[in-house]
Formats: structure tokens, sequence, C-alpha cells
């Protein structure tokens, strides 16, 4: 390579892994300040709950084979979708991405850790708290809360059996923790990429996925408060009798669904916009081009932001808002369509005449980004105000949000833990195991969730448990594919295990990537850099122009290689 | 929040900034966070005050002022001794520092002090509509604010006598009067919206 190599050279390389104490695993069971050990804790346990609410859905599945009620009661029913989807928002999702995050900011812009180590901490241990609370709330008199993941009020205003410490109860309070939770995250996450990026690397120098953390960040922190504000005055409603949201007493209820919409909506994009950060990491590596229209896709995550936040009327159209309403909210959201299809095309582009290489996290991106196309196409007809009160509460929206999530945020997710699976664990995942997980779950999503399409403009409404005969036929198709979505995570739980356990040791760039992460070995030491943090000289993404990405980026690689023989 | 102590790390790479010395950056954005809380609440009291039919309760007036306007004042003014404890840290007149410290949390006692008299007078509670309701949660929320603020002083006060602790730095002072300026916008908003508009 035609880059000088000096004398000082020597010192930018990351400090050896020989003087660095064998971590023990342990470290993953305490209250840690490391990033990367929180990272993980943060995966772990949302795949934990990832279980429990997929149970969940296992159930709802199975009652929904056949068309009369017999599985479970009605109000079993009513708290487990209520449950599958809480859990799955704030418990898995939520916290798996806070886990990428910990785990990539820091290595990705070279810093050594979060800005606010304990803050993370905090953050972190409070899932859990949140998580038992919630989990708890299957076992109080009454079950759990039963109003559905939105907590509409008159429904959820209802204290039947007068307790105090109610399902409905428990679910506020844990959705308000979850909020504090994710508010200190997201003060953690801004100062981070703000303050603390490595030398040379500008704004427009930062990987995607960091751009797209911080849009997605600065969304939880201007929605969440009002979501926060929201559920207060529905818990005050709930507990000692105000009438913010109760008719005879002069309050509203569709003043809740604001609140609770202004940030819900958005809440899709702090779970969508990572994934596009993903997309935009994993496409060049696995198609060995530069990301097409890098400042565009930079750039499109902030519009889509600023738009996010004036869309979320488009879940109340039936909701007696008024005209003029309906009309500027169904402009601004067919708007979206756009900064986010200039960020398809530009994936479109990356793997435009590329050298493709399927291996698994490109097979899940490729899937994820098939599924998020038809979500996309779904949303702009939910977007519509004439169609939206035709199919609304009916098993299209269904079909349509969990594209948007299982079919595409989930994937991308998975693609994400296959490609630095190697990088934060030191071992390479199975590739046969993988590409097996791929096939069952793109099988499985699609035959579970686009049946629920054609059911939606049949009538289908959602939340019930027993239907008409006549809709038994796609409901069939969507229990199976159900099934088959929960065999899927199989083959993804041995792998991560044994391939942790005893996979074949990664060396510090196995999917020959280009990114600061990549020229740490893996896994990187406690401080990542620690002081020797290189110099970004170049545009990520420089795949197939032979520009280096950092200064003396030859003699950190040597030593990295040097370092690898010898251990 | 604003007292996280410096981590062992920040004497190397302030260039690249390792750990500590971004509390400020932290607690802007917590601040911005914050304000939508507020934000939240007050659009909402203007959307319920809006459409009512009967917004007073049977029996209730409406709200006096001018004891109110007092402690306003009272409040609004302690921004400016927080400033001038903040120039005299500055100067490193510690005791002078100490003094309009002391005279700003007082001003804040006071005016929790006024609220609190005022509360015990009223003629309607939490439950008496949507009145009510929201009237007690938003002084309740923003009262909730001062007593945090007072606090923080009190503990800024505290570490001022830790003997070499407010050498160089800002020790938290200016996040905690940062704090205290957006306690006393929010209450100006909160009175023009409660107090003043009346109609």
């Amino acid at each position: 390579m035609p880059f000088p190599t000096t004398p000082e050279a020597m010192t930018t390389t990351p400090s050896l892994s020989q003087d660095q104490p064998k971590l023990s695993w342990t470290r993953y069971l305490g209250f840690s300040t490391d990033a990367k050990v929180i990272g993980i804790q943060y995966i772990v346990v949302a795949f934990f709950f990832f279980l429990i609410a997929g149970f969940l859905a296992m159930i709802i599945r199975g009652e929904l084979l056949t068309p009369p009620a017999d599985l479970v009661d009605r109000t079993v029913y009513n708290g487990l979708y209520t449950m599958h989807g809480t859990i799955m928002l704030f418990l898995f999702i939520f916290p798996v991405l806070n886990g990428l995050n910990n785990l990539l900011i820091p290595t990705m812009i070279g810093a050594p850790d979060m800005a606010f180590p304990r803050l993370n901490t905090a953050a972190f241990w409070l899932v859990p708290v949140f998580g038992s609370l919630l989990i708890a709330s299957f076992f109080v008199p009454g079950g759990p809360a039963y109003s559905g993941w939105w907590s509409y009020p008159p429904v959820s205003i209802q204290n039947p059996l007068g307790n105090l410490i109610s399902g409905q109860s428990l679910w506020l309070l844990a959705v308000a923790l979850s909020g504090v939770s994710s508010i200190m995250g997201a003060i953690n996450f801004v100062t981070t990429i703000l303050r603390m990026r490595a030398p040379g690397m500008t704004l427009f120098r930062m990987p995607v996925f960091c751009w797209t953390a911080l849009a997605a960040q600065s969304l939880q922190l201007i929605g969440l408060p009002a979501l926060t504000g929201g559920a207060v005055m529905l818990l005050f409603d709930l507990t000692v009798g105000t009438s913010f949201y109760r008719p005879e007493g002069g309050g509203d209820p569709v003043l809740y669904q604001h609140f609770f919409w202004f940030y819900s909506h958005p809440a899709v994009y702090v779970i969508i916009l990572p994934v596009f950060g993903i997309f935009s990491e994993l496409f060049p590596v696995y198609s060995r081009k530069p990301l097409f229209g890098y400042v565009y896709v930079c750039v499109a995550s902030f519009i889509i932001v600023g738009l996010g936040l004036i869309v979320w009327v488009h879940h109340m159209f039936p909701s007696g808002v008024t005209m003029w309403m309906r009309n500027l909210f169904m402009f601004t959201t067919m708007l979206i369509a756009v900064p986010t299809g200039v960020k398809v095309f530009a994936w479109l582009g990356t793997l435009w005449r590329g050298k493709l290489q399927l291996t698994t996290p490109m097979l899940f991106c490729l899937g994820g980004l098939i599924n998020f196309v038809f979500s996309g196409i779904t949303g702009i007809m939910l977007a519509t105000v004439p169609i939206d009160i035709h199919v609304s509460n009916t098993y299209f929206v269904v079909g349509h949000f969990h594209y948007v999530i299982y079919g595409a945020a989930v994937m991308g997710i998975f693609a994400a833990i296959y490609h630095w699976f190697p990088k934060f664990t030191g071992r390479m995942p199975y590739e046969g195991l993988g590409k097996l997980h791929f096939v069952l779950t793109f099988v499985g999503a699609n035959l579970n969730f686009l049946p629920m399409h054609p059911l939606g403009l049949m009538g289908m409404p959602r939340r019930v448990s027993s239907y008409d005969p006549e809709f038994a036929f796609w409901n069939v198709l969507a229990s199976l594919g159900a099934f088959l979505l929960g065999v899927s995570i199989i083959p993804f739980l041995l792998n991560m295990i044994s391939s942790w356990a005893r996979g074949p040791k990664a060396t510090h760039n196995p999917w020959n990537a280009i990114g600061l992460e990549w020229l740490l070995p893996s896994p990187p030491p406690v401080e990542n850099f620690e002081e020797h943090v290189p110099t970004v000289i170049s545009r990520p993404y420089g795949y197939g122009t032979g520009l280096p990405l950092v200064e003396h980026q030859a003699e950190i690689e040597r030593q990295l290689i040097l370092q690898e023989a010898s251990a | 929040m604003t007292t996280t102590t410096p981590q062992p790390l920040a004497e190397h790479g302030e260039a690249h900034g390792a750990h500590g010395g971004h509390n400020m950056t932290g607690f802007i954005i917590f601040l911005c966070s914050e304000s939508v809380i507020f934000l939240a609440f007050f659009s909402g009291y203007a959307l319920l005050k809006l459409s009512a039919l009967n917004w007073l309760p049977a029996g209730v007036e409406g709200l006096e002022w001018r004891t109110p306007l007092l402690n306003t004042v009272v409040l609004v003014s302690s921004s400016g001794t927080i400033v001038l404890a903040e120039y005299f840290k500055a100067k490193e007149k510690i005791w002078l520092f100490r003094g309009f410290w002391l005279l700003t949390m007082a001003m804040g006692s006071y005016f929790l002090y006024g609220q609190a008299v005022e509360w015990g007078g009223l003629q309607f509670g939490f439950t008496s509509g949507t009145y009510g309701g929201t009237f007690y949660l938003l002084t309740g929320f923003h009262g909730l604010h001062v007593a945090t603020g007072i606090l923080l002083m009190a503990i800024m006060l505290i570490k001022s006598f830790l003997p070499g602790n407010y050498v160089g730095g800002e020790q938290g002072v200016q996040a905690t009067s940062l704090f205290w300026h957006f306690v006393d916008v929010i209450w100006i908003v909160l009175f023009l919206l409660i107090y003043v508009w009346q109609g």
C-alpha cells in the first residue's frame, strides 16, 4: 500500500492483547460500566424477553388456528396480545437496538467508551426491573393489562376489581420506567456521537449507522417525554380518579391518542432508522462497492426525523379528527416515502453490478430490504384516508406493521448480529446454521404476515379470539408461518451459543470490511483504541477505491496480523 | 446527572474527549428533552380548556392572581441572584458565592411556601374535573422541579466546603444554574397560561 510508515506509526497501533488480563465471563452478570459488556447484556436480556413474547404469539396463533375461541379464555386472549406487543417493543426491540448502539457507536467512532459509563449501567439495569414488573402483572388479581399495547382510554381506565395494583397500573409503571431508561440511553448516545469522535472524523466521515443512531436517539428525546406525560395523566385517571381522559368529567379520550402517537409513531423510526444504518453498513461490505449516495443517505435520516414528528394523526383518522387534519397528515405521511425512497435507491445503487457475496448477514439484509419495500407500499396505502378508514382496526394494519417490525427490522437486527458477532466475541458463527435460520425466518415471516393482508381487506378485525369461518383459510396459513418463525429461533440460538463457546477463532477483519471497528482486535480490548486513536482521513465505505480510511492503516493492520499469528 | 464525577480516564485524550467533560452537553440535551414533557402538559391544558363546555367547577370563581404574582417576581428574580452567585464564583470570592447561592435557595423556598399556602386555600381539588386536574398537575410538576433545584443547590453548597473542591471547573454549579433558569422560564409560561389566561 502506497502510504508512508513512520516510526510514530508503531505507536498508533492498538495495544496488544498480551498485556490484557484474561477477562472472565462473569463480568456479564454484574454492574459493568464497559459499553461492550453492557451491549451484550442488553442483547441477551432482549432475546430472553423475545422468547417470552414469541411464546405469547404462539398461543395467539394457536387460538386463531380455528374459528371458535377454544384454546384460551377471551379475557386471557386480550391480555396475551397486549403483553405480546408491549414486551416485543419495550423489552425486545428497544433493548436489542440499545445493545447494538453500545457495541457499535464507541468502536465505530474510535471512542474508549460511552460519554457517561455509569449512566449507561443504570439505564441497562432498569430493563430487568421494568421487565420483571411487567411479567409480575401476569400474577396480580385480574391478570395483566388487556387494553392493547396502546392502552387507549376509556378501556384502560376501567378498574373493575378496584385494586390499586392492577395489570394496567403495572403496565403504566413499566412503560414509564422504560421511558426513563431510554432517555438516559439517548442522552448518552447523542453526547457520545457529538463529542467523542476520532480525530479527522467529521460528521460526513461518520459511518451511516452512527448517523441513524443519532437520528433515532434524537427522536427518543423529543417524543418520549410526551408519552410519559400522557401516561402520567392516565395513571392519575386510573388510580386517583382525575378526569383528564374521562368525558363525564370534561376530559377527552382523544387527547391521550395524541400523546400516545406523538411518541409511538416516531418510535417506529427509532426502530427502523438503525436498521437502515445496518443495511447501509452491510450492503457495501458484501457488494464490495462504496455506499451509493452516502451524503444523501445521511441527510435523509434527519429528514425522516423531521417528517416523522408531524405524521402521528394518521393513526387517528377514524378517531373524529377534523377533515383538514386528515388531509394535512395524509400529505405529510406520504412525503416520508421520499427520503425513505432515497435510501432504498441508494442500497439498490450499491448492489448494482457489485460482487455480491451471499453470506448469512447479506441474506438477512436482502430479505429485510424486500420485506421493507413491501411494507412501505402498504404504508402508503394506509396513509390514504379512504383506504385507512376502510381497513382501520383490521388485520391489514397488523400485517403492515409486522412486515415493518419483523420482516424488516428484526431481520436487519439478525444481519447485524451475524455480521458483528466475530468482532465482539472473537469467534466465527456457523454459516450453515445461519443460512438455515435465514430461510426459516424469511419463509416464516412471509407466510405469517402476508395472509393478514387479504384477511384485513376481507374485513377481519384485529384483537379477536374467534372469527367467521370464511377467514379460516388465511388464518391457518398465518398460524403455520408463525410456528415456522417459532422454529426458526432454534438454529439461531444453537448457532450463537455453540459458536461463542467453540466456534473457529475470528481474525480482526473476517469480512474484509472497512471501518474503525475492524482495525481493532477481535474482541476489542476494554478501552478500544485507548490513547492510540487513528486519525480518519477519508469517508467510510472506500471499497474498491484503494483509499485508506485512516493514517498509517497498513502499519496498524500489519500489527494486528502479527498479533493474531503469535496468539 | 450534573454531579457525575470525572472518570479515571479524564486525564488523557482531550482532543477526542475521553470520558468526563461532557456533563454540560449531556445536561443540555436532558433539559431539551425535559421541556417536551412540559410542552405536552401545556398543550393538553390548552386543548382541554378550549374544548370545555364548563371549564370552572361549580362554585369556583377563578384564581386569585395577586399573591401568585408576588411569588412569580420572587422566583424570576432568583434567576438574577444565581447569576450573581456564578459571577462571584468565577471571581473566586467564595463567600459571596455562598451568600447569593443561599439567597437563591431561600427565594426558591419562599416560592414553594407561597404555593403551598395557595393550594391550602383553594376551593377545588385534583379530581375536580379537568380544571382541577390540570391546575394541580402543572403547578405540582413544576413545584417538583423547584424542589429538585433547591436540593441540587444544597448539594453544591455542601460541596463548596470540601477543601480544594472549587478550584477550576464548574463542578455542577453551571448546570444547576441552567436548571434554575429552565424552571423559571417554565414558570413564566405556566403563569401566563393559568393565571393570566382565565377568560
